[in-house]
């Protein structure tokens, strides 16, 4: 039908939407955590806008006078966070990696589809204007209503009336970016990093090429599934004709917290996950293990880091199966309090004798891979099921290393004798090369491409 | 209103001034406020509250009080359509704006969107209104565009009534090699036919498409595809041919009063056609049984690339980076297609793996992106 339902028929959707969009969001999976500190915001009767002049929980109540401030006031600990604040865009590294984790991911790979780098650049700014708007609860560009009826609107609009939700938008460039097909596509061959090899094929890695590489990835996080794919969509919406989706991921739960502060969240075995991770306020463990430095050999990922993703599916009908004494054996630790085999309390350092050889937690620590550490920022993920009955389940693994020969590949070879491999296949897998955080008028890919 | 001029296109035999209606979709943007005339739709009447008014933006309060969706349009006495409101669903109020100017009119609902049902006089008086301000580039682009209209439809005709000969001489073989080109020149006006409502269902529904209640009724060139495809012969199927024949003239016959809006009719329409291209053809849902899809997928392209050749030369002054991207994106499209080309057409939909379907895919969101940005391009 030709001129239909282009018309505005009236009414307000940024008012009349607002209750619909946060009661879907809320009911779709039905997974949102009320973290300490956050509970009872009355976050949802606020526009998004006016939610931006607040910076945590604590101004809420009769802080009015804010509400005309544009730019978020961060609240970068979780100690003041609510789960509608906003996380500032620009600093020294990308927000999205020691970030406190949120509640929900959309993860996207994308192919760049065009040979001409300006291009690439070009749209590199415009994800960097969408994406500084959007982490800020600010629509894409003119927004999604009030421009020209004949148009279609810069936003897709599916956010409006939610609050920043704690967006993060965190890029990645893949090996292909670099070179692909022996191919220097961009004419930055030589600024390919050491440290961002082509992973090596893992025992048991059953890899589909379709939920896999990439040249550029994008880890959207938020404490709002809709905040979080709506980044996405807007983000490849905007790229089309230069970088097509190929592969994206959602995850409803995070596995791991750089807040071991908080109650240390559940992975899809029922377990406590990341009791060690790197916390998000270890400042000397983040620059040693985490952050890039120039001196490792590429200067531009100086303050970036290494991104390693594995979409692990679980076996979930045979884990449950499994006896509980056999569960415990597989981890490392006892299901109820998390503490280590032979310990009491869940922070209690692990005595890695008293655990099997084959034990995840002891095939995976520190002590057994020369010290190194990553930081873990997983998500619980369920694609319904898989047309034999089985759920489509597992974790979508994320970690951030400095250098993932010495960080992921490392451990995860360490893990070819994983007890836990019965129960799991990997079956997608990412590298990417994170950049150092954007400076006030910068953009993504600056270091590289400028 | 920056879109007034557009309606001026007194070089085409009438004008549909629906762009205004879609600026105007909020009291008071352009409508002056208050003025409202209050129009009442119902299944069998249409209440307009005044029937003289100054020329100028008018502004029609139009409330649908019926229980089908209902079609506002308003014509001249000969029934040429100046402007057409489509899609007011029941209990819904819509504002919708025209720029007239002096003379005499008609106000008609259209319960069930015919075309058809009653109709008030309207008389039109002062000096306000459309008047000689239209960009004259974008006249001609419109009159032209009906040209081509036409002749694609006298194209399909040609080549329709070859394959319904082929159909009723029972010839499957040559029918089968005649399906895909008889549909080529309606694919590239696909959204302009559409707007004869009526006939589009009769010769181009798919079969998965339909209810089951108008199954019985099915007919066009689909059944017979399936016909010739998945059941090998077109025995008993002769009516169909006919029936193919009579809706594509009756659409001739129609076109003589097709008024063509530069923005509404060609920037929307080729948009409409890349979205035909990324849901229907891009998947091979459009030719389920004959696997002709990438012959339809030509067709589109090329009625999208004949709107934006013919108004181009707007594009490029009004938005010299979406010509660009256009101009390199139609280029990418059409490239790649050519990859498929065999002998006179294209190879089976059937053959083309799902790596390279998603190429296809991602070439028309390259295309269709920024092709939807051309409506307000050329409104500007």
């Amino acid at each position: 039908m030709i001129g239909g339902g282009r018309t505005n028929d009236g009414g307000s959707p940024a008012a009349g939407g607002e209750s619909v969009a946060r009661g879907a969001a809320a009911g779709a999976g039905g997974q949102r955590t009320d973290r300490p500190g956050a509970g009872g915001t009355p976050s949802g009767r606020m526009s998004r806008r006016r939610m931006l002049g607040f910076g945590g929980a604590s101004l809420l109540v009769g802080a009015a006078a804010g509400a005309g401030i544009d730019r978020a006031v961060a609240a970068a600990d979780e100690g003041d966070a609510t789960t509608s604040s906003a996380v500032p865009f620009h600093g020294p590294h990308q927000a999205g990696i020691a970030t406190p984790v949120q509640d929900r991911l959309h993860f996207a790979a994308f192919d760049v589809v065009t040979g001409d780098r300006a291009k690439l650049v070009r749209m590199l700014k415009e994800w960097t204007a969408a994406a500084a708007a959007m982490t800020a609860g600010r629509p894409v560009g003119a927004g999604a209503v009030g421009g020209p009826e004949v148009s279609p609107p810069d936003d897709t609009g599916e956010a409006l009336g939610l609050p920043p939700s704690r967006l993060t938008l965190t890029i990645g460039f893949g090996p292909t970016l670099f070179e692909k097909d022996g191919k220097d596509r961009f004419g930055i061959r030589d600024r390919r990093p050491a440290a961002l090899v082509d992973l090596p094929h893992f025992p048991g890695d059953n890899l589909d090429p379709n939920r896999s590489g990439g040249d550029i990835a994008v880890q959207a996080c938020a404490d709002d599934p809709q905040v979080a794919v709506h980044a996405i969509r807007n983000l490849a919406r905007i790229g089309f004709g230069v970088v097509a989706v190929r592969w994206s991921q959602l995850g409803f739960g995070k596995t791991s917290s750089t807040t071991p502060d908080a109650q240390t969240p559940r992975n899809m075995f029922g377990f406590k996950d990341g009791t060690r991770n790197v916390a998000g306020t270890e400042t000397s463990a983040l620059d040693q293990h985490i952050w890039a430095a120039g001196r490792d050999g590429a200067d531009w990922m100086a303050g970036g880091s290494y991104l390693v993703a594995r979409r692990i599916r679980m076996h979930i009908e045979t884990w449950d199966r499994a006896s509980l004494g056999e569960q415990q054996d597989v981890i490392g630790r006892d299901k109820n309090e998390g503490a280590p085999i032979g310990r009491r309390r869940e922070h209690d350092p692990v005595d890695l004798p008293r655990l099997k050889p084959t034990a995840h937690v002891r095939l995976a620590h520190p002590d057994s891979n020369g010290g190194t550490r990553i930081l873990r920022r997983g998500y619980s993920f369920t694609d319904g099921s898989d047309g034999l009955g089985r759920l489509d389940a597992g974790l979508f693994f994320i970690a951030f290393q400095r250098d993932p020969r010495t960080g992921f590949i490392r451990i995860q070879n360490n893990l070819a004798t994983d007890a836990m491999n019965e129960y799991i296949q990997h079956v997608g897998s990412g590298i990417y090369a994170c950049p150092p955080g954007v400076r006030e008028g910068g953009h993504w890919g600056e270091t590289l491409f400028g | 209103m920056r879109s007034s001029s557009l309606l001026a296109l007194a070089g085409v035999s009438a004008l549909s001034a629906s762009l205004l209606a879609a600026c105007g979709g909020d009291d008071g943007d352009g409508g002056k406020g208050g003025d409202a005339v209050k129009v009442t739709a119902s299944d069998s009447a249409c209440e307009v509250a005044k029937t003289e008014l100054p020329a100028g933006k008018i502004t029609f309060k139009v409330l649908n009080k019926g229980s089908q969706a209902n079609e506002f349009e308003i014509l001249r006495p000969d029934g040429k359509i100046i402007a057409e409101r489509e899609n007011i669903g029941p209990g819904t109020t819509v504002n919708f704006v025209v720029n007239l100017s002096a003379g005499d009119y008609k106000a008609l609902c259209s319960a069930g969107q015919t075309g058809k049902g009653p109709s008030r006089d309207i008389k039109v008086t002062g000096s306000g209104g459309a008047a000689g301000t239209a960009d004259p580039r974008l006249t001609d682009a419109a009159s032209e565009y009906k040209t081509f209209v036409l002749a694609q439809v006298d194209d399909t005709i040609a080549k329709a009534q070859k394959f319904a000969d082929a159909v009723k001489a029972g010839d499957v073989a040559k029918a089968k090699e005649l399906y895909a080109p008889s549909r080529m020149g309606w694919e590239t006006i696909e959204p302009v036919a559409e707007k004869f409502g009526d006939i589009d269902p009769k010769i181009d529904a798919r079969e998965a498409d339909l209810k089951p209640a108008e199954k019985a009724d099915w007919s066009g060139w689909h059944l017979l595809e399936k016909a010739l495809w998945k059941d090998g012969s077109v025995k008993g199927k002769e009516q169909y041919a006919d029936r193919l024949m009579a809706d594509l003239k009756n659409l001739k016959g129609q076109m003589a009063t097709l008024a063509i809006d530069p923005v509404n009719d060609m920037a929307h329409g080729a948009k409409e056609l890349l979205d035909e291209v990324a849901t229907g053809k891009v998947t091979g849902e459009e030719e389920a049984f004959s696997h002709t899809d990438l012959w339809d997928f030509k067709g589109n392209v090329d009625g999208a690339k004949k709107v934006y050749d013919l108004l181009r030369p707007v594009v490029r002054q009004k938005d010299a980076q979406l010509a660009q991207d256009l101009d390199e994106n139609f280029a990418a499209v059409e490239k790649l297609l050519a990859k498929y080309r065999k002998g006179d057409g294209y190879v089976s939909y059937d053959t083309v793996p799902a790596a390279e379907r998603k190429s296809l895919g991602d070439a028309v969101n390259a295309l269709g992106e920024p092709l939807s940005k051309l409506a307000g391009a050329v409104a500007k």
